[in-house]
């Protein structure tokens, strides 16, 4: 018998309170990940330049994080099965260089945005109907989607960049609903209704009970391959989602946008602490996570380091994050 | 066998641990545990999980300091403070996670961190080959000390580890359940070399829960129980009766629940020339209402495929299963589920280190290792108890696909009510429960949905005699409500105490059932006369 069991059973209600209290700080350890981290990025930004902390400032942080939260988003669900998702900043150069030439379309302008998430779920369902089905490792099936989508979305595109300066859904990219960006309404409308599905729906625990146990999983009567195609469909939907955001705050689309993305998506989940091999990690991590690359890109361009230097401190801090969340979680878990 | 006895009482003790204690912040472990253990003796330590067997281990290997007693090795009392000094004293332990490296051969293994040099610091292949030949070689091990480590059995890579220590020539040997992963023969195979280390004078401490086992082996058997010491036996002494009552501190005729039926309800389950074409021959047979019926045979005789066959786990290539007189199309779990059958497949247990309460505690207590690879088919161990008992359910208590949290939570208080789960709140986490507590748990997922069929893969493997005993009442309980249940078992014991009639299988045949309207008594002659082949009747 455990220790918890032993002192509950022995001398009841003390020790409850104590297990109970464990409970609650590994799950607010789970939650609130790597908020430090960000509150100490927040700091020193603050102090070595000043107008870091404007309001104006901030939302403009979010903003160019919007679009890294929505991709990010989607590959924590393929994540959280224990797969990976390579092809997402493919897709979005797909879908962009897509809703771009749909909207040039006289009398087709409308269907832009339909189209351009229609083909990212498209391509998403494609990679996950030969992982599910198929049963290929998803690193493969995706590196595959990855080096071919961008071929297709240079074929598309025809090797040009593809402009409409009256982009009909322009507005999303450049527009405010009051003070905040629409950029930014949407990544978080994205992560709440993300948050929605992973905990509050049947699916969502699936999702958890998938990448915790798949064996386990199909003899709990769940439909593995299901789940698979379905969380491979939402990150090729959200890709979609962020091609439209990409197009429409730039007016155009080229066969090379979103080029790398996919990096920086699964930076964001690793950051916020979902497991590499399934089963852990939440959407509200994956958001932090997102704003710390954010957070970085801003304060360090502010403080005027170079590009280079910037690409050396970011994945310096990628990994010590992640040694940080080793070190932590291994002294919670045991 | 009586001499080695007798003349290890008049040896000098290799090992006395004296009034040992550990606590861990307030709780306490062990307290006052005494084991002394002679030279050429195979000394078995018995008692529940949980009852300080494995404390008291790490306390001799090193990996747990003693708070009070003393540790004397041949009377000179030692301070133990690290792993490498046990070594150092000829203590070697033989965990039931093997410790090997599966990409390196035998002889790399054996010489893992001690590899021997020539000419300083070039590694001497040849000498290491000769030295692990020569301990291979003494063990009467059917391998080479150049095979990889990958290509061996489970049973041969414990061979390996045993190679290890004696290289190490260690005088104290402990195993813990060395034989929880190992099939029969394996294990006879284990007891040859287990013998033989006994007779060149190695004092072995051999962990186990199987009562065959300790008759096999045992020289003397020391019981511990809620970590205090119950008391040793000499071999003459050695009944499953007195251990149980040492052990759980009641007596054995308590331990199975079940009254044997006499009328079988009506038929539940019928089974018609099943077959996967490969592991399980075309087997028929019925399940009643109300009705135990073990699933006996030894490891590999296809008992498990025939359960996940029915389940719909695997593909059947031939037969049909009908459920109440209406044929099931079955082609994977979910459907068998819809029809009210439940898998409860075997769910592997490891050995844990004392659970934790916080962070802090697991630095004091020096633990930072959590194994990654359970190989468990049934639970999800980052999930918390009530996500894992709910999890058949989900789709009974939601609406358009989302959860409703309070009737799920009334689902959880009503299981862990009903199966006595014992745990501080239900969202502990699965991984942070006893193995009783986890087994109990996966039943609780099963009986949520209310089962017309229940198939049970080794329902008590590796769980401890009290949580047995908690297993077999809610079984007993579940036929008496009329729940048709097929008991997979490797335990004799369990099988001939649960059972109103058994099923044997041998080499993917159905070749024989005992109990029932057979007419033949079900005892473990009669099972094991057919699981061997020794009584060939077709059954009509």
């Amino acid at each position: 018998m455990s220790q918890t069991e032993v002192k509950t059973t022995r001398n009841g209600r003390t020790d409850r309170q104590k297990a109970s209290k464990l409970q609650a700080w590994r799950n607010f350890i789970q939650i609130a990940g790597i908020l430090p981290i960000l509150v100490a990025i927040c700091i020193i930004f603050s102090i070595v330049t000043p107008s870091f902390l404007s309001a104006g400032n901030l939302i403009n942080v979010i903003r160019q994080a919007s679009i890294n939260i929505v991709l990010a988003t989607g590959m924590t669900f393929v994540i959280l099965t224990g797969g990976i998702d390579l092809s997402v900043g493919s897709i979005l150069g797909v879908t962009a260089v897509v809703g771009v030439i749909v909207s040039l379309i006289p009398g087709m302008g409308l269907l832009a945005i339909p189209a351009a998430l229609l083909a990212g779920l498209g391509l998403g369902l494609l990679n996950g109907s030969l992982i599910a089905y198929l049963g290929l490792p998803p690193f493969i099936v995706t590196l595959g989607s990855y080096t071919a989508l961008r071929g297709v979305a240079y074929l598309v595109a025809n090797g040009t960049t593809v402009l409409n300066r009256n982009l009909n859904f322009a507005w999303i990219g450049n527009n405010y609903l009051g003070p905040i960006p629409w950029l930014v309404v949407i990544a978080l409308l994205t992560v709440i209704v993300s948050w929605f599905v992973l905990r509050r729906t049947v699916l969502g625990r699936h999702i958890y009970a998938v990448g915790g146990n798949a064996r386990a999983a199909r003899l709990t009567g769940i439909k593995v391959s299901r789940v698979l195609l379905f969380v491979y469909g939402v990150s090729g939907l959200l890709s979609g989602l962020g091609g439209i955001m990409s197009a429409s705050r730039l007016y155009s689309a080229t066969g090379m946008l979103g080029q790398g993305y996919e990096l920086d998506a699964i930076a964001a989940v690793i950051l916020g602490g979902t497991s590499f091999t399934g089963g852990i990690g939440t959407i509200w991590g994956t958001l932090l996570g997102a704003l710390i690359i954010a957070l970085l890109n801003n304060g360090l361009t502010l403080m005027n380091v170079s590009f280079f230097w910037q690409l050396v401190v970011k994945g310096l801090v990628i990994i010590i994050a992640v040694t940080i969340d080793k070190v932590r979680t291994r002294s919670s878990a045991a | 066998m009586v001499s080695s006895t007798q003349a290890s009482i008049k040896n000098k003790p290799v090992l006395e641990m004296q009034d040992i204690t550990k606590t861990f912040h307030g709780f306490t472990a062990l307290h006052d545990v005494n084991l002394t253990i002679y030279p050429g003796e195979v000394h078995a330590l018995m008692g529940e999980n949980g009852a300080g067997k494995s404390t008291l281990m790490k306390i001799l290997a090193g990996a747990y300091i003693a708070d009070g007693g003393e540790i004397r090795i041949d009377g000179q009392a030692v301070k133990m403070t690290d792993p490498g000094q046990a070594r150092d004293l000829g203590i070697a332990i033989i965990y039931q996670e093997l410790n090997l490296a599966p990409n390196l051969t035998v002889a790399e293994n054996i010489f893992m961190g001690s590899e021997l040099t020539k000419g300083g610091n070039l590694i001497d292949q040849d000498g290491m080959r000769r030295k692990a030949t020569e301990v291979l070689e003494n063990l009467n091990a059917s391998f080479d000390a150049e095979d990889l480590v990958s290509t061996l059995s489970i049973a041969e890579q414990q061979q390996v580890e045993i190679a290890r220590a004696l290289k190490d020539k260690s005088r104290i040997l402990v195993m813990d359940e060395p034989t929880a992963a190992l099939s029969d023969r394996e294990t006879e195979k284990l007891f040859e070399v287990v013998r033989r280390l006994r007779n060149e004078g190695i004092a072995i401490i051999y962990i186990s829960h199987r009562m065959e086992e300790i008759y096999a082996l045992a020289d003397r058997v020391s019981v511990i129980r809620d970590g205090g010491y119950i008391g040793s036996l000499e071999k003459s002494e050695i009944s499953a009766a007195r251990l149980v009552e040492m052990m759980v501190g009641r007596s054995l005729q308590d331990l199975y629940e079940h009254k044997r039926q006499t009328t079988p309800g009506p038929v539940v389950l019928e089974v018609t020339n099943l077959s996967d074409g490969r592991k399980v021959k075309p087997a028929s047979f019925r399940l009643h209402a109300g009705e135990i019926v073990g699933l006996a045979g030894l490891v590999g005789a296809g008992r498990t495929e025939l359960a996940r066959l029915i389940f719909g786990a695997d593909k059947k290539t031939s037969g049909e299963i009908k459920l109440e007189g209406r044929r099931l199309n079955i082609s994977e779990p979910s459907n068998a589920i819809e029809s009210g059958i439940a898998y409860v497949p075997e769910d592997i247990k490891e050995k844990r280190p004392l659970n934790i309460l916080t962070p802090d505690d697991a630095i004091e207590a020096g633990i930072a290792y959590v194994p990654e690879d359970r190989k468990n088919l049934g639970l999800f161990l980052d999930m918390s108890s009530g996500e894992n008992i709910t999890l058949n359910v989900l789709d009974r208590e939601t609406k358009a696909g989302i959860i409703n949290s309070k009737n799920l939570a009334k689902v959880v208080t009503d299981a862990i009510k009903d199966l006595g789960i014992r745990l501080a709140s239900p969202s502990i986490r699965a991984m942070d429960l006893s193995g009783g507590n986890q087994q109990k748990l996966l039943l609780a997922r099963w009986l949520a949905i209310n089962p017309k069929v229940l198939l049970l893969d080794e329902p008590t493997r590796g769980v401890d005699i009290g949580a047995k005993s908690e297993i077999y009442r809610i079984i007993s309980d579940l036929a008496t409500n009329g729940v048709a249940i097929l008991m997979i078992s490797s335990e004799l014991p369990e099988i001939v105490g649960m059972s109103d009639r058994v099923l044997v299988m041998r080499a993917g045949h159905l070749v024989g059932e005992v109990g029932g309207s057979t007419g033949e008594a079900i005892t473990q002659e009669n099972i094991m006369a057919y699981a061997t082949g020794a009584r060939e009747v077709a059954r009509s």
